[in-house]
């Protein structure tokens, strides 16, 4: 099942959250990227699942297997319908060194990843498009 | 339900976090702990984490949150094993988890809480 | 149907297609000495064998479609095996487009005095010949690279060595730019090491370090912090004035990481932090 290149689960419960984890290692894990690239894909995705969940009422994780000349990637959409993001800018503010929360999970997804895109609309979902490259 | 089982080693609680925890499950671990250190009086915590390949921002939280309550119940928590690629990834996501003591091993945990709790301590050891 | 045709042939004439390709192979290829006649022999007779099953297929020269996976993967299998063994990529094609030459002279024969049939089952099996051989030039680039990039990370890792100074004690002597990317790959090495020794303490220094700007210092301590949380000491040495008086402009906060002026210092230190523990 996971030699598919692409494929989606739907983000409706708490235990959706640990298969899209798990989803994601396999998915790294059989395209061969490093321990360490693996696990920040993994824990973005993690972070990313659970906003769709807690912020954006459910939804789903997109992957999608890119092979772009010569180099294999592995991009993941998280979508929800959920009531958007209202202030962006002070969505995705947040210092390396603030330990205490991390508010949306959002800047820090942002460092564990080669390419993050997102697009919300108030009252209109919030889709959150990040892609790591071998 | 599952949970997570809690070891009682004497003056000491051992977990054990093998699987991949479910956001629930973490909330239940807390709450798990704080009884059983109020119920035994336990003074010291480990937590091993060498099993877990990944460690994600809500799991961080618990595991401070799980420190802080366990101070004020009067224990003292060390999170110990942490593999590297989740410590990097970890200081990359922004946690640094600054009140929460670690160590390498469950060996070693166990020596520096009992240095601590034998120096009577209410030093901060979270260098 | 002129597909079939194609197919036919290579059931019909598999053999002597694939021993006059063979000894085309054999005077080209194997005199360079990298490759065994034998070797060449078992992969021209695989080739024939898949090429002879996909060529039942109607759309003979989409090669992403499924039924094409099987001779895929050998023309990849090849492929790696030719970067191994030091072939540049039209070495490798040309173990493809060599095919060509016996397989048309079948064809030619096959068709008689049917030109019109003649030119378009050449015309398909040149098709998919050239498919599968841009395939195989593909796959080579990206095998090579793969090769170039583990080089680079091994070179990374050996001009910035980790040593054991002491039982339980690491030092790391960091030697030129730390960039971001040389950073990780460092960090890596280091991390492992500590699992791997137990070690307590991690010594960083960076005598060697021409500069430390903003970004470097996060470098260092992204390292810090990642030793931190699995329960290892990190003392930074051969911090130089300029240095120190660049961390303090810049505000840089070191978190409480213990500093040094030099590495005997460090180790000093570190001797004294692990000898305490072992009191208890």
């Amino acid at each position: 099942m996971t030699s598919v290149a692409k494929g989606e689960l739907p983000l409706r419960s708490e235990h959706d959250i640990v298969l899209a984890r798990q989803q994601v290692r396999r998915l790294t894990q059989e395209l061969k990227f490093s321990l360490v690239d693996q696990t920040k894909m993994v824990t973005a995705a993690s972070e990313l699942a659970r906003n769709a969940m807690t912020y954006g009422g459910g939804g789903a994780m997109h992957w999608d297997v890119l092979d772009v000349q010569q180099r294999t990637g592995l991009k993941l959409l998280f979508a929800d319908e959920g009531p958007g993001i209202a202030n962006m800018d002070l969505a995705m503010t947040d210092g390396w060194t603030s330990g205490k929360g991390l508010g949306m999970g959002l800047t820090g997804a942002k460092r564990l990843v080669n390419d993050f895109e997102i697009d919300s609309k108030v009252n209109g979902g919030t889709r959150v498009t990040i892609t790591r490259w071998k | 339900m599952e949970k997570i089982p809690i070891l009682r080693m004497g003056e000491f609680l051992l977990v054990t976090i093998q699987i991949d925890m479910h956001d629930q499950l973490a909330l239940k671990l807390q709450d798990d702990l704080s009884n059983t250190i109020t119920k035994f009086g336990s003074k010291g915590v480990l937590i091993d984490i060498s099993s877990l390949e990944m460690v994600d921002s809500f799991i961080g939280r618990m595991v401070a949150d799980i420190s802080g309550i366990g101070k004020i119940l009067g224990a003292e928590t060390i999170l110990v094993g942490m593999q590297p690629a989740v410590a990097i990834t970890l200081v990359e996501l922004g946690l640094s988890l600054p009140g929460v003591a670690t160590a390498l091993n469950v060996e070693r945990g166990m020596a520096i809480l009992r240095r601590k709790i034998d120096a009577d301590g209410f030093d901060d050891f979270s260098r | 149907m002129s597909d079939a045709t194609m197919s036919n042939v290579l059931k019909k004439s598999g053999k002597e297609i694939q021993a006059n390709w063979a000894r085309d192979l054999a005077n080209t290829t194997a005199s360079r000495g990298r490759i065994s006649a034998a070797e060449l022999d078992q992969q021209a007779a695989e080739f024939i064998k898949l090429l002879t099953i996909v060529s039942d297929h109607a759309k003979a020269s989409d090669i992403t479609a499924p039924e094409f996976k099987d001779i895929r993967e050998f023309l990849e299998g090849i492929s790696r095996s030719r970067v191994a063994q030091g072939f540049s990529s039209d070495e490798t094609a040309s173990f493809i487009f060599s095919l060509k030459k016996p397989f048309f002279a079948a064809l030619r024969q096959d068709a008689g005095k049917d030109a019109d049939a003649l030119a378009d089952q050449t015309w398909r099996a040149t098709e998919l010949l050239d498919a599968l051989g841009l395939h195989t030039v593909k796959t080579y680039q990206k095998s090579r690279e793969e090769v170039i990039n583990r080089q680079q990370r091994e070179m990374l890792e050996l001009s910035t060595p980790v040593v054991k100074l002491w039982d339980g004690i690491l030092a790391l002597p960091m030697i030129g730019t730390l960039d971001s990317a040389r950073t990780q790959v460092v960090m890596e090495n280091l991390l492992q090491k500590v699992v791997e020794t137990g070690a307590q303490i991690a010594i960083l220094d960076i005598t060697g370090v021409p500069t430390v700007d903003t970004l470097v210092a996060q470098h260092l301590l992204k390292t810090v912090t990642a030793l931190r949380l699995m329960g290892a000491e990190c003392i930074i040495s051969g911090v130089r004035p300029q240095i120190a008086q660049t961390i303090v402009h810049l505000g840089v906060d070191l978190q409480g990481v213990t500093t040094k002026a030099n590495l005997a210092d460090a180790l000093a230190f570190a001797l004294k932090r692990t000898g305490n523990s072992l009191k208890s």
